[in-house]
Order: structure tokens, then sequence, then C-alpha cells
């Protein structure tokens, strides 16, 4: 479909507020917008991290999905314990596909799930001593493990468990860390508010582990932050790094490990990919530490290069060279990638509906490969997400926070883009549609897609998608024409006719 | 049978709810009526007096013990007393721990689902733990359970405050389940014209001071032997006392949807009974050493 001028979007999205009651669209309006380039400051034109309505099927997650699914989950030499009822833990249980190195159930444990299985009986009387046995239990059947997090599911919080206590007695006798993480699901209005908690609980009790203690530093010490390597996003994105001379000390929290956090304050310069997730521990190892952080992108080659030359401002010659020499190596690799892709691609549109960072990240990949996307919004993204958005987006594209159901509908049937970028909630609704859409929180199970390497694999998913001849080879049912002078002939209710 | 009739009582903590309600139940039982009393409060200790024992063995604990309340059977965690009272304790966490109110919840489900209310009972007691404070000890006064409260209080004000509160509490439910207000119980401290004050009180609250139980030592004596008067010393006066409660909780028909009164209107009645002063604004807020310069100068100028 075309292009919308302002006024069109700002029409498409009165007429979908339309269906809502005076309050909840009131409420929603503040959470839709027409972007404007020129607006400075996001919280001018939309309003994020708020409760959602209840009845709209919000797709949001909670604070122990930010804190066991994002940001503790994948540190994969730890024990992350889901502490509370079977159901979070095993509905969580590998699901976000964290790549890691090392023997499951041995030395790593990224695809396991435990959990303390709280029965009626631990609500009533507590569930403390319940957590002191089976850390115990980790010790002894999960010797090689690093440390234990313990993630809380609601009723710990409830009941008021002291985890803390625990956790601290039971670290001294195994001698390895136990972090006590309050990310209650109840917690804030969405997962953001468990990525903050996960974060301070990091600061707190591990961070400063190793401060004083000797460490063989080069000036060239960075560390990878907010990569999950979903499909080993981190790994194309590391050797990127490596090969302009950087040393990647740690990688959060894909394929990481405590070892890595806990060096991490002894880097140069903390390199910061998912922004809404660890922002926050990066400010505070650039107060504590005074360890600066810069955002980088590696989706598609326009943003890399940007990115590897930004990164290498902040060091010396050897690394700047080293970024030009990566670029230049990529640049034919690249060039035949988009030759091959870009004709069958050019003047497609994109609208996309995720999470954390690939809402403005990825939007320069597509148009590296001659796409537009002409809508974008996010679960649980604060307003500085906004800001970031705002300069990355077409003027007059469309901004959604926290979409509902409803809304998402409505947008992309009106705006008819060629391809969607969701989650597998969205997934069926617009295929059934007859809508190509590829899930961009899992890679659709593919990936990586970060760096080089991954951008090619994008692209080659992209065209696949959009490419593939079954969209219009489908006729959905309300489309189906009654064959020719069956609409003067009685048809008995219910029966349907195959249009031949 | 008769129709089974459900009562909870409540009042402020230490007034004297447990072994109010063991006396009374001690008095229903010797006219021959099948009673259970059923204790709603981690201490465990409603049912001492009936069963001469230190504390039952919970549903709550045995439910620990055994893994799960799906693993108890009736039998277990119910044990017949004095006059074959049928005797009950929910259990629950020491205290600073867990969640004793989701143990009141689950173990009145499980004398539901098990049929501890069968066709021969009479009565039903619930004796619950000081204030209503969270959902779980609200369990007894939901639909299909007590619909008759009682509350135990006397004629001190904190013990008159905690009525009015749960009051309130009856209001909401009375909506919902149909619980009603069946009286208060004045259990006597001795307090100047107690009576009348607790009577003033009930009215207030659209209800009745359903007896006035004096205070006399022998229930003491009685619960050191972990008794009731009215095993302990049948004879006593002060027996006859729960007798006669007895009796007019088995002839209650008073069943109202209380009106709880605002703080200045329970202030006020006080102070029509002198038990409370008038506020002194002047006085709110300054420390000991304000007001006695205060005095001094006032002294001074005198």
């Amino acid at each position: 479909m075309s292009e919308l001028t302002r006024e069109e979007t700002e029409a498409l999205i009165q007429e979908v507020l339309e269906v809502y009651p005076d309050k909840a669209r009131r409420d929603r309006a503040k959470h839709l917008a027409v972007n404007d380039q020129s607006v400075e400051q996001s919280k001018k034109c939309i309003t994020s991290n708020r409760k959602s309505l209840p009845g709209v099927m919000t797709v949001r997650g909670c604070a122990y999905a930010g804190s066991k699914g994002v940001v503790w989950g994948p540190i994969k030499d730890m024990v992350h314990v889901s502490h509370g009822p079977i159901g979070c833990g095993q509905y969580s249980r590998a699901g976000r596909r964290n790549y890691y190195v090392g023997t499951t159930g041995v030395d790593t444990f990224g695809t396991m799930n435990f959990t303390s299985d709280f029965q009626e009986k631990d609500i009533v009387f507590g569930g403390d001593k319940k957590l002191a046995r089976l850390i115990g239990e980790i010790e002894m059947l999960f010797p090689l493990h690093r440390g234990i997090s313990v993630q809380s599911e609601c009723p710990i919080g409830l009941i008021g468990d002291d985890i803390e206590a625990v956790s601290k007695k039971a670290a001294k006798e195994i001698g390895k860390p136990i972090v006590p993480v309050r990310c209650e699901g109840f917690r804030g209005v969405s997962q953001s508010l468990g990525h903050h908690i996960a974060n301070d609980s990091i600061r707190d009790w591990v961070l400063d582990r190793r401060d004083g203690q000797a460490f063989a530093a080069t000036p060239y010490d960075v560390s990878i932050i907010g990569d999950y390597n979903i499909g080993g996003d981190a790994w194309a994105s590391r050797i990127l790094l490596e090969e302009m001379g950087l040393r990647v000390v740690s990688q959060w929290a894909g394929d990481g490990t405590l070892a890595e956090i806990e060096m991490t304050p002894k880097v140069k310069l903390n390199l910061l990919h998912c922004y809404r997730s660890m922002n926050y521990i990066s400010r505070h190892m650039e107060e504590k530490y005074g360890i600066p952080w810069l955002e980088y992108n590696f989706f598609g080659p326009t943003k890399i290069a940007e990115s590897l030359r930004a990164i290498a401002a902040h060091f010396d010659d050897h690394i700047r060279e080293g970024a030009e020499r990566v670029i230049a190596r990529y640049q034919p690799t690249m060039e035949a990638v988009i030759a091959h892709y870009k004709p069958r691609l050019q003047g497609k549109t994109v609208m996309l509906y995720v999470g954390g960072l690939r809402p403005r990240h990825v939007i320069g990949a597509y148009e590296d490969l001659g796409m537009q996307v002409i809508g974008t919004g996010y679960e649980f993204a604060h307003n500085d997400d906004y800001d970031r958005t705002i300069k990355e987006m077409g003027n007059a594209t469309l901004l959604y926070d926290d979409a509902t159901g409803f809304e998402l509908e409505e947008f992309i049937k009106r705006m008819k883009p060629d391809l969607v970028g969701s989650g597998i909630k969205e997934k069926y609704v617009f295929q059934k549609m007859g809508i190509p859409l590829r899930q961009m929180h899992s890679w659709d199970y593919s990936g990586p897609y970060h760096g080089y390497d991954g951008f090619a694999i994008f692209a080659r998913d992209m065209d696949m998608a959009i490419s593939n001849p079954c969209w219009s080879k489908q006729t959905p049912p309300w489309k189906k024409q009654p064959e020719s002078g069956a609409s003067t002939a009685p048809r008995e209710a219910g029966e349907l006719k195959k249009v031949a | 049978m008769a129709k089974l009739r459900q009562a909870a009582i409540y009042g402020k903590g230490g007034i004297g709810k447990s072994t109010t309600t063991q006396n009374l139940v001690a008095a229903l039982a010797e006219i021959g009526k099948k009673v259970m009393i059923v204790g709603c409060d981690p201490k465990a200790d409603s049912t001492r007096l009936i069963l001469h024992s230190k504390a039952q063995n919970s549903v709550m604990g045995l439910a620990a013990e055994a893994g799960s309340v799906e693993d108890l059977e009736l039998e277990d965690v119910m044990s017949i007393g004095y006059g074959g009272i049928k005797c009950v304790e929910s259990g629950g966490p020491e205290p600073g721990v867990g969640c004793a109110g989701r143990g009141v919840i689950t173990a009145i489900n499980f004398l539901e689902e098990e049929g501890a209310y069968d066709d021969d009972l009479e009565f039903v007691f619930y004796d619950v733990l000081g204030d209503v404070v969270c959902g779980g000890f609200a369990m007894p006064i939901r639909e299909n359970k007590a619909q008759e409260i009682y509350i135990v209080c006397s004629g001190e004000m904190m013990a008159m405050y905690a009525a009015n509160n749960i009051a309130k509490g009856i209001v909401k439910y009375a909506n919902s389940g149909g619980v009603r207000l069946a009286g208060l119980i004045c259990n006597s401290r001795n307090t100047d014209r107690e009576d009348e004050l607790i009577m003033a009180l009930a009215a207030k609250l659209g209800t009745q001071m359903i007896h006035f139980i004096p205070r006399h030592n022998i229930v003491q004596h009685a619960e050191i032997r972990r008794m009731t008067v009215i095993e302990y010393d049948p004879t006593a006066p002060q027996a006859d006392e729960y007798r006669t409660l007895a009796r007019k909780i088995v002839d209650n028909s008073n069943f109202v949807i209380p009106t709880p009164v605002t703080m200045d209107e329970l202030e006020e009645l006080l102070m029509e009974f002198g038990i409370l002063q008038a506020d002194d604004e002047s006085i709110i807020g300054k420390t000991a050493a304000q007001l006695s310069a205060e005095q001094a100068e006032a002294l001074a100028v005198a």
C-alpha cells in the first residue's frame, strides 16, 4: 500500500479509537501517534509505560518474565530458580532461544527449569525452609554451578518470605553467590520493571565481587551488554568487535557467565545493544567505575558500519583502522546480498510490533533491502525509547504503544503492509489474513540476525516470507464468491459452497 | 434434624473469645446439642478446654506432615471432646512467616469437602483470630458459612473500637453472603457502667447485648486445669451464666445488618460514659517538657 499522509494516518487512529468506550478511548489515544521527526521529546506525542487497560488483550509480560526470562535466565553457568508454584518456571522454560556453549546439566543450565514447586503448605507455612533445602540439593546434584539466582514469583511477595536471609546464609555455606531477586509478577506495569529489578540485583549482589582484585587489562577491553544471543546474535556481533582489535571481556546475558559479569567493571567501554533492559546497570557502572557506555546497532550493513565507527571513535588509530578494515572486508558480501534480494523486496512495506530495541533497531536493516517501515510500536517501552524511535521512522508513519489486539489488527488491515514483524501471538492472526509475518522476538527459529553474517540470513528470511507463493493462493472464507446463479437459488443454512 | 446453624465469634485479641466460646459450647452440649468448634487461629488454642489438651493437631499442621491436605482424612483432624463436641483446629504458621489466612481457607474448604458438616450437627462455632486482617480470616463469614456473628467485647475503649471495625467487615459480606450480626457478648472487665455502655453500643450498631458475663476467678481456675467451668464445677454460678448465654443463643432470632458508627460517634459515646475526655486541642503535639513549662508559667502568673 502506498504511504499515508499525516492526515490519513491521524484519521485512521481516530477511526480505530472510535470503538472504545469514552474512558478507554481517552487513555488509548495517548498511546497512538503519527510520527513527526521534528519532535524533540517523545513525551509530547506519545505516552508509554502505563498500566494496560483491562480487557484489551495486551501482549505484555510481567516483572518475573523480565528478570527470569530476559536478564538472568541466559547467564548459563548459574542455576535460576523459579521460586513459587510450577507454572511460571515451566511455561517460560527454554522459550527464548538464548544459545550457549556448554554441557547442559553439568556446567551450564540454560534450558533447564529449576523450581521450588510451591504447594498449599508452602504458602501457609512459608517457603524459606524449602528454599534452603533446594539450594542444598542443587549444590549436591549440580556441583559445577557457579551460583544461584532466586526468581520470585507472586506468592513470595504476598506471604513475605525472607529470601534475602536464606540466600545470605546459604551463600556462606556453599561458598557461591546466591542472588535473591524480588521480581514478583504483580510489580510494575510490564516486564520492564523486571529488567530494572534484575539490573539492581546484579548491582547489589554480583558486580562488586572482584573490586580491588588484580586484572590483566588491555586498553581494548569492552563488554557486550544487552545481547541475548537469540539464534547466535551475540556470536555474530562479537567476531566483528574482535576482528577490529577489541577484546570482548564479557558478554551479557546471552551465552554469558557469572565470571564475565563480575569482570565487567574492569573494561574500558560498555557496548549496549538492548538499551531498555540493561541501561540501568550501564549507567551504574558509569557512575561507580567511570566506564562510559555506548548504544550500538548491528542490524544491517548501514547501521553496522555506523556503529563500528562510533565504537572505534572511543579508541586509538589501531582500532579505527580495524573498524575500516572490517567494514571493507564484508562490503562485497553485503553488496552481493543486497544485489540478490533488493530487487525482490524493493518498495515492500513492513509494520513492526515487538519488545525492547527491535521496533527501532531493525528499521535500518529493512531500509538496506529497499523496504520501508510504515508502523512500529513497543510492548513495554518508556519515553526514552520513543525519543530514539522518532528519528528512525519516516514522517507520518504510525506509532503504537502497548498496542491492543484490536488496534494492531485494524491498523494492519487498513495499512496493508507486505510484511508484519511481531511475535507468536500475532503470527497466525495475520497469516490467516494472508499477510506474511516474521517473528521478530525469536527470529522465527532462524538467526542470527545481528552482524554481517546475520544480515544475510535476515535478508533471506524476509524474502522467504514475502515471496512465498502461498499468500496469493489462499482465499479466506469471507472473500469466497458464490457460484454463478447460486445467489438466486435457495441455499441450505450453514452450507458453504466451494469455489472451484 | 434441625437446620444447621453456623456462628462465628469475633472480637479484639485477648478479650476471651476462645474461653467464652468453649464454655458456651460446653453449655450447649450439656443440653444435648450436637456442636462442632472450628478454631481459625494459627495458635490452635480454641479447643484445649474441651479436649483437655495443650493444642490439638491442626489441619494445616497434619497436611504439612503428610505432604498435602488431600492426603488427610476427616478423622485425622477431628477430635471428640467433652459432651461429644467435635473439635477441629485450622492451624497455620508460626508468627512472622507464611500466610495464616490461606491456612484458614484451606482448612475450611477441606472440612466442607470431607463432609465434616454432617446431618446430625446442630451448631458450628468458628473461633476466629482477633481482627479480620485479610480475606482468609473473613472466610468463616463468606457465603454458605457462618450466618450469625457474635462479637465478644468489654467496656474497654479498644475492645469497642474493634467491635465497631468487625461490624464494618460484616456489612461488606452481609450483602454478598447473607451474614448477620447476632449480638454482642460482654465479657466483663469490671469497668464502670460496663453493661449500660455495651447496651448503648449495641443499640448504635443496631443489635443487642445478648448477655453480660460477669468476671469470676473460677474461669481461670478451670482454665489452668484445661477445662470449661461447666465441666470443672457445674454448680458454680458462673456456669449458669454460660448456660444462660447458650439458651439465649438457641432462642436468638435477632439477626441484623449492623450499622457501624463513625469514629466521632464512637468517641462521643465513650465521652458520654466518661471513658474518654473531650479532646483538649491545646495539648496536642506538646511534649512533657513543654507542658510542664507552661504549667510553671501559669503558676507563676497565679
